[in-house]
């Protein structure tokens, strides 16, 4: 992966390469702090840079600031908001998305790090109105109450059965463990998952 | 969230040319599982983030002549499901298991994992790394210290290592190579973890300037660790115990045994690896071995209850040990 | 009045709909993401809110320098919460509110707030009463009968002393709101389980009229007794939207703050004293309780829970006040509590008189108001639990580390139903819309409106278009005291029932009849009994021509023809495993057995009763808000030391739904609360049955668990 794929930064005014031990950073943030020898790793921020994520198959070009997290920027930049912000430190799972084809909480995930990576979220999974067997055996199987866990417990879902295809149900417990459901809704979910993996709930 | 600003170099030689001479200067990135939180909870205020993840010689597992060496990055999960690791590391294999969840055990890399920093609640709130008042006294002893340090704890750190990995690899004998800008060392692992003595020091040895970039694994006899938590997943062990045996016939001729979540840093168990040394693993051994385990623990006032979860953890590693393959 | 139509629910083989297994109608807007909560809502323009607190548990507000947030950039607007010289009774109070273009301009902002303190000395852990010092409040003893003496005849006594801490709802939707100005009024999207109430209340905290508040909200992320006020953000929202210009700003708390501040479960424990006789018969009951909800104390629970007849009685309580928050309503107020405290102290005598606990608390179902229900959901309980054939007296659970036993525990609840106004629109091209200010905090109530309204009009369920979430609909009551179903059924079914005879005055002349002798059933208006003399249901609305038919229908807590009902009783029963060496409890199998009148949704039912048995498996275990005695702070503001149940972590769930006929000709009642009560002491007597000590302070966490095993205090 080359520099300027992964990173996706090119316009002028927001980047500036650093010399490191050299100039840019001897009048930079960290004066004096390196003797390595001269790179050229771009710097981007801390104010917004632009960035380009692609998001359920659509590239987004977006400015952000590098400290903006990956929920931030679904929820508030492009309003899917199917992945909740709850606990917003990595320990509920209401924000989970798949990144690379793997379940991540996105609230601990950078924006700016996120790009040249598949980024799936809950709402691509009936985007054009299509009936999704993991959602739908979620509803067949009343595995939700308020349901704002819901979304992240689908996605967690889909990533577990694409690596479990026929799960036990103790594999389902261990593998949707990354969740938490305060309605209590863990009975159905359990055969919901085990119903959708006999459905083939793994592909879209 | 303060505003920093990001990089994503590609090898070590960059990124320890973007790291700086303090902690304010840079911090790496990996998972962002325990980053990103500190960030949000002002814990860690960096002015630049340097991210590890494009660096892929910091990647991968490889099988060595003289054991395995796994990248810094290297996923949780694919430590979990490594063939080379179940194979010979039964010990790394369950940690890794053991961690948290399925969504932090793709993102949380090896490295992350020994770097992070504690969950001490006190730390975690804003009262620094030794949990100090205003007045500079420790509110651990005097606090809520159910989940603090029952070893290595007489002050001024109470906070036990959050790290999974530590124990075993501690008691596997492995290593861990840092590299800085003057360049690059290898550090036992048992060496790497710090109990800090005073303001401004921190858990583990590497510099404000150092990037961990593997992890270096010896060949290793029966090995195992038993982790003790309270619910079954997405929660911290309350105690742990990682032990690396060296069989003679059917006895033990050398132990390796060390605890976690007891103590600022993995803590050895000596007197029971003394203890076990010419032993069969029978159940009464493990037993005795076990108790060893407790012996010169410091329990605070709310955590007398971990020296048993001490003695438990290491009896069950040990039976497992033995069930496993050397 | 001889025109009022018969209201009463159809005879179970009538019902077409009523009671058949309908999945939830909203079920794939929110499983798909799709579902818009309050939180979700991003609305042209909008500023993001957040919220200085304070971080000491009691101190003075001395300093308040808002002047470099001001200048802070994307910073809009700015409200006061608190005022210098204002003496804060907790942590997490609320100082500043601000809002600014996005939320991490608007948390730069807030720490260049400058908020300087006197920190004056606070008191946050009642668990130990003789701490507490002038925080604590007795009140006078209450007795029945002659305690002394029934002590003294008594042949076996016990003693004991129990407790439960404060928990947190934990609601996944934070509290907070959107809200925008427009000229004189505003757009109010709460969390909320009040829709048709909470504008009125925001109107009178901002003294505007009632009527300038429109509320909306779709969907709710969890309230559980928790969202009914407007809180101090709300008013705080309405100010900083204002002071913007009207922009409309989204004001939710973090997680950490809402742990903090967003509803305390009270905590109780009470040290109690039980008498019987060597028969099992309790003759006497003494309890000296005490607790706290935060600050401003908390009355006494309803002890003795449910067994509420013990003859000799007496009773003392003692409020506590702490710096640790406030107070909310928590899914059955004080009744989780009060059956953990009664059942656990039974238990612990049952065990005295080695005495089967099935066998003790049957024997005395005499003590509560409805035995013969007791008597039959324990009997029915223990056959679903194998309750013969796991049970042994306590403490004989065997040799190995791993122990195993089993529990029980009570619970009752009143049920009926709130106001409510349902207004239905049948229009002529066939089309039904019922309207109700309501609102669905997850229990299944848009679909049980659906499916009420269908049963009357001979409707499939997806024909039916159910509006509620917005307070310009006719009001019905706050989501509380598991009272919605049964109010928004009754006026359902008034609504729809009063619309259909209007359709039968129609439909009547073309079927050569009278509006009497016409039914609606399977799509069709027919002569009764008769499907050949029928209009399709299409058909007869055409006959409306170019008018709608638009009828009310009004529930008063008590609806007339026996629609709803309520004072229902449970039993769950925990089967636990215990490994001694270690603490850890991990859970079998739950049962809960519950009478919860005639169920409308089966599905949707035994969620709620599967929820509640989890939820008390939660606060059972694990579940517990931790503050520190030295700086009055919560320790663990998050969900990683918050620590609720995961997927793993809840064995098997079985529910069982009394509806026998006797139950199901009581009418509709509310499930949401009973089955969150009794799980407490089934799972805290499974443990003492399973290691044969009492852990008497609940989560039982390894660290309680070890010290009862080892004889010490936790």
């Amino acid at each position: 992966m080359s520099s300027t794929k992964q990173s996706g930064f090119s316009r002028r005014g927001f980047m500036r390469g650093v010399g490191v031990g050299g100039g840019a950073l001897g009048t930079g943030l960290l004066e004096g702090a390196a003797e390595a020898q001269q790179t050229a790793t771009k710097l981007a921020g801390p104010g917004a840079v632009p960035i380009t994520l692609q998001v359920n198959g659509k590239p987004y070009q977006l400015t952000v600031e590098p400290r903006v997290t990956l929920l931030d920027v679904l929820r508030d930049r492009l309003d899917l908001t199917g992945a909740k912000k709850v606990c917003d430190r990595g320990a509920c799972g209401s924000c989970t998305v798949m990144v690379g084809g793997k379940a991540v909480y996105s609230c601990n995930v950078l924006a700016i790090e996120a790009q040249g990576k598949d980024i799936q979220t809950i709402e691509s999974l009936t985007a054009q109105g299509g009936r999704d067997p993991v959602v739908a055996a979620f509803v067949d199987n009343d595995a939700q109450q308020c349901g704002f866990c819901t979304p992240g417990f689908v996605m967690a879902t889909k990533a577990f059965l694409a690596e479990h295809p026929h799960p036990t149900e103790e594999q389902v417990k261990e593998g949707l463990g990354g969740n938490i459901c305060r309605c209590g809704t863990y009975v159905g979910m359990r055969k919901a998952v085990l119903q959708a993996a006999r459905q083939g709930g793994s592909h879209a | 969230m303060q505003a920093f600003e990001y990089a994503s170099p590609e090898t070590v030689r960059e990124v320890v040319g973007l790291l700086g001479k303090s902690w304010a200067d840079a911090a790496v990135l990996a998972g962002g599982t325990d980053l990103v939180s500190l960030m949000k909870d002002n814990i860690e205020t960096p002015r630049r983030v340097v991210n590890l993840k494009g660096v892929k010689e910091m990647d991968g597992i490889t099988k060595t002549a003289a054991g395995l060496r796994i990248g810094a990055l290297v996923t949780l999960d694919e430590l979990a499901k490594s063939p080379e690791v179940r194979a010979a590391y039964p010990s790394l294999a369950t940690a890794a298991r053991g961690v948290a969840s399925p969504q932090i055990r793709n993102m949380g890399t090896l490295g992350g994992d020994l770097c992070q920093r504690p969950r001490c609640w006190y730390f975690r709130l804003g009262y620094g790394l030794l949990a100090k008042d205003e007045k500079g006294q420790s509110l651990v002893p005097g606090g809520d210290n159910r989940y603090h340090a029952i070893f290595g704890n007489t002050g001024p750190a109470y906070f036990v290592s959050a790290s999974s990995f530590g124990p075993p690899l501690v008691a596997l004998g492995a290593k861990v190579k840092l590299v800085s800008p003057k360049g690059s060392r290898e550090l036992p692992v048992e060496k790497f973890f710090v109990i800090p003595s005073g303001d401004g020091a921190r858990e583990t040895a590497v510099g404000p300037n150092e990037v961990l970039t593997e992890i270096l694994v010896p060949a290793a006899g029966h090995n195992a660790t038993y982790e003790i938590r309270q619910k079954t997943a997405l929660d911290w062990p309350l105690a742990t115990a990682s032990v690396a045996l060296r069989m003679k016939g059917s006895t033990v001729a050398s132990a390796s045994i060390v605890l976690g979540h007891v103590a600022p840093a993995p803590w050895r168990a000596a007197a029971a690896e003394k203890a076990i040394v010419g032993q069969s693993l029978t159940p009464e051994v493990a037993d005795a071995v076990g108790k060893a385990a407790g012996e010169g623990a410091t329990p605070l006032s709310g955590n007398a209850y971990k020296v048993q979860l001490v003695r438990i953890a290491v009896k069950r590693a040990l039976l497992e040990a033995a069930r496993g393959r050397a | 009045m001889p025109d009022t139509p018969d209201y009463s629910w159809p005879a179970p083989e009538k019902r077409r709909v009523i009671g058949k297994r309908q999945s939830r109608l909203d079920g794939a807007e929110k499983a798909s993401g799709r579902a818009k909560y309050s939180y979700d809502l991003n609305r042209p323009g909008m500023l993001y809110g957040v919220i200085l607190t304070c971080p000491h548990a009691r101190a003075r507000l001395t300093t308040l320098d808002t002047s470099a947030a001001e200048k802070s950039k994307g910073v809009a607007s700015i409200e006061l919460m608190a005022k210098p010289g204002e003496e804060i009774q907790y942590a997490g109070y609320e100082v500043v509110a601000l809002a600014a273009e996005t939320e991490d301009q608007a948390r730069d902002a807030i720490r260049k707030i400058k908020a300087e303190y006197e920190v004056l000395p606070h008191f946050v852990n009642e668990a130990d009463l003789k701490g507490a010092g002038t925080n604590a409040k007795p009140s006078g003893e209450q007795t029945a009968g002659d305690p002394d003496q029934a002590f003294k005849d008594a042949d076996v006594t016990s003693e004991g002393t129990y407790g439960v801490p404060i928990i947190n709802h934990s609601c996944l939707e934070a509290h907070g709101q959107v809200i925008q100005w427009k000229g004189d009024s505003l757009d109010y999207w709460p969390s909320t389980q009040g829709v048709s109430v909470l504008g009125g209340d925001l109107a009178k905290m901002l003294s505007i009229p009632a009527t300038s508040v429109h509320t909306h909200m779709d969907y709710v992320g969890g309230g559980f007794g928790s969202k009914f006020s407007p809180d101090r953000w709300g008013p705080a929202c309405a100010n900083l939207s204002k002071k913007a210009g009207g922009r409309p700003v989204k004001l939710f708390l973090d997680r950490a703050t809402e742990l903090i501040i967003a509803g305390n479960r009270p905590s109780y424990f009470a040290k109690i004293k039980l008498g019987a006789k060597k028969d099992g018969t309790l003759t006497v009951w003494q309890s000296d309780s005490w607790g706290t909800g935060g600050f401003g104390g908390v009355t006494m629970p309803p002890l003795p829970y449910v067994y509420r007849n013990v003859p000799n009685r007496r009773l003392t309580h003692t409020s506590v006040s702490t710096n640790g928050a406030q107070q909310k309503a928590w899914r059955a107020p004080n009744n989780p509590q009060a059956s953990y405290l009664t059942c656990c102290a039974m238990d612990d005598l049952a065990a005295k008189l080695n005495m089967d606990p099935v066998e003790f608390f049957t024997k005395n179902a005499n003590y509560t108001n409805t035995p013969e229900v007791y008597s039959g959901q324990l009997a029915k309980a223990a056959e679903l639990a194998e309750w013969k054939k796991t049970w042994h007296p306590r403490g004989q659970s065997g040799s190995g580390a791993v122990k195993r036993g089993m529990g029980l525990g009570v619970c009752t609840w009143f049920g009926l139903g709130h106001a409510s106004t349902c207004r239905t629109t049948i229009h002529p091209d066939g089309s039904v819309a019922v309207e109700l200010g309501s609102q669905d905090l997850g229990t299944g109530t848009r679909t049980v409106i659906a499916m009420v309204a269908a049963e009357t009009l001979g409707l499939p369920v997806r024909a039916i278009t159910v509006n509620i979430g917005d307070n310009k609909y006719p009001e019905s009551g706050p989501s509380g005291g598991s009272t919605t179903v049964g109010g928004v059924s009754a006026s359902t079914r008034k609504s729809t029932m009063n619309a259909l005879v209007k359709l039968y005055e129609v439909a009547a002349p073309a079927l050569g009849t009278t509006p009497d002798q016409l039914e609606a059933v399977d799509g069709k208006i027919q002569v009764k009994g008769t499907p050949a003399k029928s209009l399709t249901w299409a058909a007869a609305c055409r006959k409306l021509g170019t008018k709608t038919i638009t009828e009310m229908g009004v529930n008063n807590q008590r609806g007339p023809g026996g629609l709803i009902g309520g004072g229902v009783g449970g039993v769950q029963m925990a089967d636990v495993s215990v490994d001694t060496e270690t603490g850890i409890v991990r859970m079998n199998r739950m049962v809960a057995v519950q009478d919860c009148g005639m169920v409308i949704n089966p599905k949707t039912a035994e969620s709620q009763v599967f929820g509640a048995c989890i939820m008390s498996i939660c606060a059972a275990l694990t579940e517990e808000k931790i503050y520190d005695s030295q700086t009055g702070r919560v320790l663990n503001p998050d969900m990683e030391f918050y620590k609720l149940a995961g997927i793993g972590d809840i064995g098997d769930i079985v529910v069982y739904l009394n509806t026998e006929p006797e139950f199901d000709k009581r009418g509709v009642i509310g499930l949401g609360e009973p089955p969150t009560v009794g799980g407490l002491a089934a799972i805290g007597n499974a443990v003492a049955n399973a290691i044969g000590v009492r852990v008497p302070m609940i989560p039982m966490t390894s660290n309680r668990v070890l010290a009862a095993l080892e004889g010490r205090n936790a």
